[in-house]
């Protein structure tokens, strides 16, 4: 079965009929022709696959196209604005922070997102649980960068770079002002 | 395969009464991989991320109502003082990114014996809530499973929340695995105690067909935890509690480890929790 | 230049304000210049970085169509029948091809020419091709492969790589005389290659029992390796075009296009002119890429349906459809005298091949001829087998047979050490090689190799803190098990441990290693550029840096351009062996010197240099050099710019550059001078294992490696930290489960590689003691990391836990349980 959906990819609008099976990662890269985003297991274990999905960084392979009908996705080709490198990019370039550069795109895209969650306030497992108030901005040390980056494997093992380029993006611009995405919207909830 | 996307509570409710078979998916973290080896070609899929109702969460009747579409994430952050064991359980599971998407709901609905929330449920005495369009049912997380994969939940029914009891004392989480981060449980437990009411509840994960309670191990810690104190049990007594821990488990040799070394990991996981919730008894932080 | 330390890489970039510049040292290592010894930014880094670079997966064209493989579900069969109707009946399959549809030679190899391109008779391991489909959709294609019906009986798997060697009874995996094997290669049955080494004594009719009576200490050990994965994340993949003259193109990713193109051309019965492989995006290779996977399908496809195929693998795929590291089996005695001398050392070594040759024969010669590791042993016996079983086939990856070789004899040094009561790194000071030393091969290392002060270097690293003074608060995620929760401090106990790697660089035994450049230099819009062209895969090493940074050095220009590595020019050889900076490296400096050679004659010719003499001798010509995109002259004159002295003029020159000839192996005693160049790492370890639960974590894994000239210092780094990174898995995580020959974990839920929380920070201090043999005097440092992280971890918890732990990777039960 087919369905009609509407995706905003890195700014652009695309009407798409997509398989009900297919995942979203498929529909950009095979669909769209956006294939910024790679596929490395399809099992949500590489991270290869990693973008900005409203704002919050996921793994693409996990979820349904159909799923994603009317969201924005911004990958790590869409970071890059008008032909500026978001700062995230330039600092792993500095840092030499990848060599085959598959997993790149994905590191990218969860760094820029992982960003805006410690900036949120989201705590991480590295987060000591009484520091993690509603709101408290997570110190980044490298630590809690390691914590927050785990889900992005670098076969490569560029790893030292990885960690030091989002350690100096993150001190060279304010998380949320570096990254020019949507904010991840708080959920409601009863408390 | 038809994909059902209902945007309210009631809708979901009726698409599953009218679609028996089809496969809820939340976060997609174990059904999409499923779906994209091919291992499983369901006639339909009935997402549940438009439904505003299964993301929330709050206090009821003693409980801490959580939807089952909560995100582990958001779970950490916001109902993590009120369910120790499950948020310790929610921010090991998998990646950042599996946290942002993934929840308790769909942990239950795959029900893999490997399943992180388990042994938290189990320990925690806590009710899975069950609902179709004829109704409610709340049922102890000691009943809900049945087997690898399968649980009382009837196939028109929906998993809609857990109800975590309010802790009244100290719960804790470990699960082993050879990496550091992203991996799934080699064996995992669970331990809480009731100080009030002096009981202990236990969770064993990993280690047997279903998720599993060791409950001759759960007596023996209620009778010779030191309550008052906080004081650590005597060699005998750890060794004793850890080995009617791992003597309650039913471990098989597997790709990721083998029964021998399941049931004794469980058994160090069984003492260390000890210790750890007397530590807590001891300093207070109840 | 002047031998010594380089700067050391700190284990982590010192910290800086917020808000402030990148530390000082990030951009001092990267001067105007760009040249040779630099650190300039990769040419391809920003298309990396923005998800714009064409990965060979990433590949699309017109009226494209998707090619999918069939392949056994059994490890050892006979196919009764094939009927491919079903499937082609299907609305949307263009083609459904077997072995009958292969229009030229049934088989090919990388050195032995035994794996079908598509199995005819017999499967021999699970998840060899069967059947190809192309389809106009993948879930077409899918559906294609379920409708092909193939009939099989099973046959008796061989699983057992010592059975296949040494059991006269073992079933043969392939027929006696269909294989066309070298016969020193073959004795009987399904021994691929064996290679003895016998030297002293042990050549001359003493057996080992007369030696062992001499020694005062003799220490003995059997090592296990298990099979390990390159786990590449970029899957096999390309696509094919099929072209007007009959001939096809084919975009790849790929270690060796010629090597490629040599394979697939025969099997497609076109000469090779007409099949032009042309690199694709790589995603990571470390061996996995050497070998064909899904070339000679695609091609035969494209070339059948008259459309593009392209061919993607999934993950599962994948562990099925390349090579691995050979899993091995070691047994090992060395005989020392009561001063930690070695007196003599014997090791048996058995390699699972697995259903195929691929690289086995050339594995084997490396465990072989580096088997008992850098150290002066009088007499010595050697014994490596390289086996066919009904496993899943292995070949390359980063290491090659040394990798196998080092974790047994580290492990085996760390035992006499403890049989002495010695310290571990004594006992290898003792036994060290250096300049002048001699292998057991016969082959005397003529090349600085200071063994001692790597040592010494190593042993004096700072410590990374104790777990208790560990700045900062108590953190679950700082202990073994890391997020899982399951730490415990007190059951927390520290090891170090060491580890000394030997690998040979460049390829070995006599063969005709070679690579070629091609270098173009001409004015473009009033500026002089450089135009390099070779074939050599960029497979994330850096190797496209590398040549730019050679061009501006030599030809002295600002602007380098890089054509895309195709076939239209001679081969580069093969992305493995650590070899590209030496090899292509080589070809590149050559090349630049004979256009540096033409400039400077041009212009004599036109006037613009006075004088005579002059010659393409050394970094200058006749005291002419080229700089800042100028000709400038000798004795002070006015440099001339580049622009002028060209014009309109093109030189263009293509060179080959070949090291120095290397020996075969004696097939007998083993001896012969088989290596062109060795290079060697020094890791220390440092873990925190819970000794109860039996997890490990790595606090440090710090290294110091000779690497005779840092040509691109971060990059350098960032090839130690990667080939560590590897061998920190191999040695805690990382196998490939076979049973019955069926892979029980292909995927990356079951095939653990390490995360960032698992790889600490890595302190890397560089030798550079340039080797006269290389352009340079660099030396290849891909490899040496990945042999001595392994026994480095393992010693470490050794250390820590006394356990024997012969057998890698470690499973926390080897540690924890009695």
């Amino acid at each position: 079965m087919h369905a009609d959906i509407t995706l905003t990819v890195d700014g652009r609008r695309h009407q798409l009929r997509v398989d009900t099976r297919t995942t979203l990662l498929d529909a950009l890269r095979e669909d769209l022709g956006v294939t910024a985003p790679k596929k490395g297991c399809d099992h949500g274990q590489c991270g290869s696959c990693t973008v900005l999905l409203n704002g919050r960084r996921v793994v693409t392979c996990l979820v349904l196209a159909v799923a994603g009908d009317g969201a924005e996705v911004v990958t790590a080709a869409g970071l890059a604005e008008g032909g500026d490198l978001h700062p995230m990019q330039e600092a792993f370039m500095d840092h030499d922070a990848f060599q085959c550069g598959y997993c790149t795109p994905g590191q990218i895209c969860s760094a820029v997102g992982m960003l805006d969650e410690a900036a949120a306030g989201w705590p991480s497992a590295a987060t000591p649980p009484r520091a993690s108030a509603e709101g408290a901005v997570a110190e980044l040390d490298d630590t809690e960068i390691r914590e927050r980056m785990s889900g992005n494997l670098c076969r490569c093992g560029a790893y030292a770079g990885i960690v030091s380029a989002i350690g100096d993006a993150a001190r060279r611009t304010h998380a949320a002002a570096a990254s020019g995405i949507p904010r991840p919207a708080r959920e409601g909830g009863r408390r | 395969m038809d994909f059902l996307s209902p945007d309210t509570w009631a809708g979901a409710l009726a698409a599953k009464a009218a679609r028996p078979e089809a496969v809820p998916v939340m976060g997609g973290t174990d059904v999409m991989v499923e779906l994209n080896l091919g291992r499983r070609r369901p006639h339909a899929l009935l997402d549940l991320t438009r439904v505003p109702e299964l993301a929330r969460w709050g206090a009821e009747d003693g409980y801490t109502r959580v939807g089952a579409g909560v995100s582990y994430t958001r779970l950490v952050e916001r109902v993590g003082s009120r369910a120790p064991a499950l948020a310790a359980a929610a921010r090991s599971v998998a990646s950042p990114q599996i946290r942002n998407r993934g929840s308790v709901g769909g942990n239950l609905g795959g029900a893999s014996p490997a399943g992180d929330c388990h042994p938290p449920l189990l320990a925690a005495g806590a009710l899975v809530e069950l609902a179709s369009a004829a109704g409610v049912r709340r049922v102890p997380a000691s009943e809900f499973y049945l087997g690898p994969g399968r649980t009382v939940r009837r196939e028109d029914e929906l998993v809609a929340a857990v109800l975590v009891p309010e802790p009244r004392g100290p719960q804790v989480f470990a699960k082993v695995g050879p990496r550091n981060a992203m991996v799934i449980a080699v064996v995992s437990f669970a331990l809480a105690l009731d100080v009030a009411a002096r009981r202990a509840g236990t969770g064993i994960g990993s280690a047997g067909p279903t998720p599993l309670r060791a409950r001759a191990a759960e007596e023996f810690l209620a009778r010779e935890f030191d309550w008052a104190g906080g004081a650590d049990p005597s060699p005998e007594a750890a060794r004793r509690f850890g080995d009617l821990v791992a003597g309650a488990a039913r471990p098989i040799d597997d790709v990721r480890g083998s029964a021998a070394y399941r049931r004794h990991a469980l058994a160090v996981l069984a003492r260390r929790a000890w210790a750890r919730c007397a530590a807590e008894v001891r300093g207070g932080g109840v | 230049m002047t031998p010594g330390p380089a700067p050391t890489a700190p284990a982590a970039p010192p910290p800086s304000a917020p808000g402030s510049a990148p530390p000082a040292g990030e951009r001092a290592a990267e001067p105007a210049g760009g040249g040779v010894g630099d650190s300039p930014p990769r040419p391809d880094g920003t298309l990396k970085v923005t998800g714009e670079f064409a990965y060979s997966s990433d590949l699309w064209a017109e009226n494209m169509l998707w090619g999918m493989t069939l392949r056994s579900p059994h490890p050892h069969a006979r196919i009764v029948r094939v009927d491919t109707a079903p499937a082609l009946r299907l609305p949307g399959v263009h083609a459904v091809l077997t072995h009958e549809d292969v229009p030229g030679e049934p088989r090919y190899g990388l050195e032995v020419r035994d794996q079908p391109v598509l199995a005819a008779e017999t499967v021999r391991y699970r998840g060899e091709p069967v059947a190809v489909v192309a389809a106009d959709h993948p879930e077409t294609a899918r559906r294609a492969l379920e409708r092909i019906v193939v009939d099989y009986e099973v046959l008796e798997p061989v699983c057992d790589a010592r059975r296949a060697a040494f059991d006269p009874d073992c079933p043969l995996v392939h027929p006696p005389g269909s294989v066309p094997l070298r016969p020193e290669h073959n004795p009987r049955g399904n021994v691929l290659r064996h290679q003895p080494i016998r030297t002293g004594d042990l050549a001359r009719g003493r057996t080992v029992a007369d030696l062992r009576e001499r020694a005062d200490v003799v220490v003995t050990g059997s090592y296990e390796v298990g099979m390990q994965d390159q786990a590449c994340l970029g899957p096999e993949s390309g696509l094919a075009v099929p072209a007007e003259d009959g001939g096809v193109d084919l975009y790849v990713a790929t270690q060796w296009l010629h090597a490629d193109q040599r394979q697939i051309a025969p099997c497609l019965g076109l000469p090779p002119e007409l099949v032009r492989v042309t690199l694709a995006g790589v995603g990571g290779a470390f061996g996995a890429r050497e070998d064909l996977s899904m070339q000679v399908h695609a091609c035969l496809l494209a070339l059948r349906t008259g459309r593009p195929v392209k061919i993607v693998y999934n993950r599962e795929e994948s562990f099925y459809g390349h090579v691995h590291r050979h899993p091995a089996h070691l047994r090992f005695e060395h005989g020392a005298a009561a001063d930690g001398r070695l007196l003599y050392a014997a090791l048996e070594i058995v390699l699972d091949g697995g259903a195929y040759a691929s690289t086995t024969p050339a594995v084997v010669g490396v465990a072989a001829s580096l088997g008992l590791g850098p150290y002066e042993i009088p007499h010595a016996a050697v014994d490596a087998y390289g086996v066919y079983t009904t496993n899943p086939p292995c070949g390359a990856m980063r290491g090659f047979g040394a990798v196998q070789a080092c974790f047994g004899y580290e492990s085996q040094m760390d035992r006499l050490a403890e049989a002495l009561d010695m310290d571990p790194v004594e006992v290898r000071l003792r036994n060290a090689v250096g300049r002048g030393s001699v292998l057991p091969t016969g082959q005397r290392i003529d090349a600085p190799l200071p063994m001692a002060e790597m040592l010494e270097r190593a042993r004096a690293l700072p410590m990374p803190p104790p777990p208790e003074a560990a700045p900062g608060r108590v953190d679950p995620l700082a202990l073994p098990g890391g997020a899982g929760g399951a730490g415990v401090g007190a059951s927390v106990v520290r090891g170090v441990g060491y580890g000394v790697g030997l690998k040979n660089l460049c390829f070995s035994e006599g063969f005709d290693d070679h690579s070629t450049a091609r270098v173009r230099l001409e004015v473009v819009g009033g500026v002089p550029v450089a135009l390099v062209h070779t074939a050599a895969a960029e497979v994330g090493q850096g190797l496209v840096t590398l040549q730019e940074q050679i061009a501006r050095t030599e030809l002295g220009v600002r602007r380098v351009a890089l054509h895309p590595a195709d076939t239209s020019v001679g081969s580069a050889g093969s992305s493995s062996a650590s070899r590209q900076s030496h090899m292509t490296g080589g070809a590149v400096k050559a090349a630049c010197e004979a256009v540096r050679a033409r400039v400077v004659a041009l212009a004599r010719a036109r006037g613009l240099l006075a004088g005579e003499g002059g010659g393409a001798v050394g970094g200058a010509d006749g005291g002419v050099r080229l700089a800042a995109d100028c000709l400038v002259p000798p004795g002070g004159a006015a440099p001339v710019p580049l622009a002028e002295v060209l014009g309109d003029a093109v030189v263009e020159e293509t060179r080959e550059f070949r090291h120095r000839p290397t020996s075969p192996l004696d097939p007998v005693t083993g001896q012969g001078s088989s290596h062109a160049q060795l290079g060697m790492c020094v890791h220390r370890a440092v873990v925190d294992v819970d000794v109860e639960l039996g997890l490990v974590r790595v606090v440090a894994l710090d290294a110091v490696q000779e690497v005779g000239r840092a040509l691109h210092p971060r990059q350098l780094v960032g090839q130690i930290h990667g080939g560590a990174t590897q061998g920190l898995g191999l040695a805690l995580m990382e196998e490939v489960q076979v049973a019955d020959g069926v892979i029980r974990n292909p995927s990356f839920t079951d095939y653990l590689i390490p995360t960032v929380l698992d790889v600490p920070p890595m302190r890397v201090e560089v030798l550079e003691h340039a080797d006269p043999q290389a352009p340079y005097g660099l030396r290849g440092a891909g490899e040496p990391p990945t042999l001595s992280a392994t026994p480095a971890v393992v010693a470490a918890v050794r250390a820590a836990t006394g356990r024997p732990l012969t057998r890698v990777p470690l499973r926390p039960e080897d540690i924890a349980l009695p």
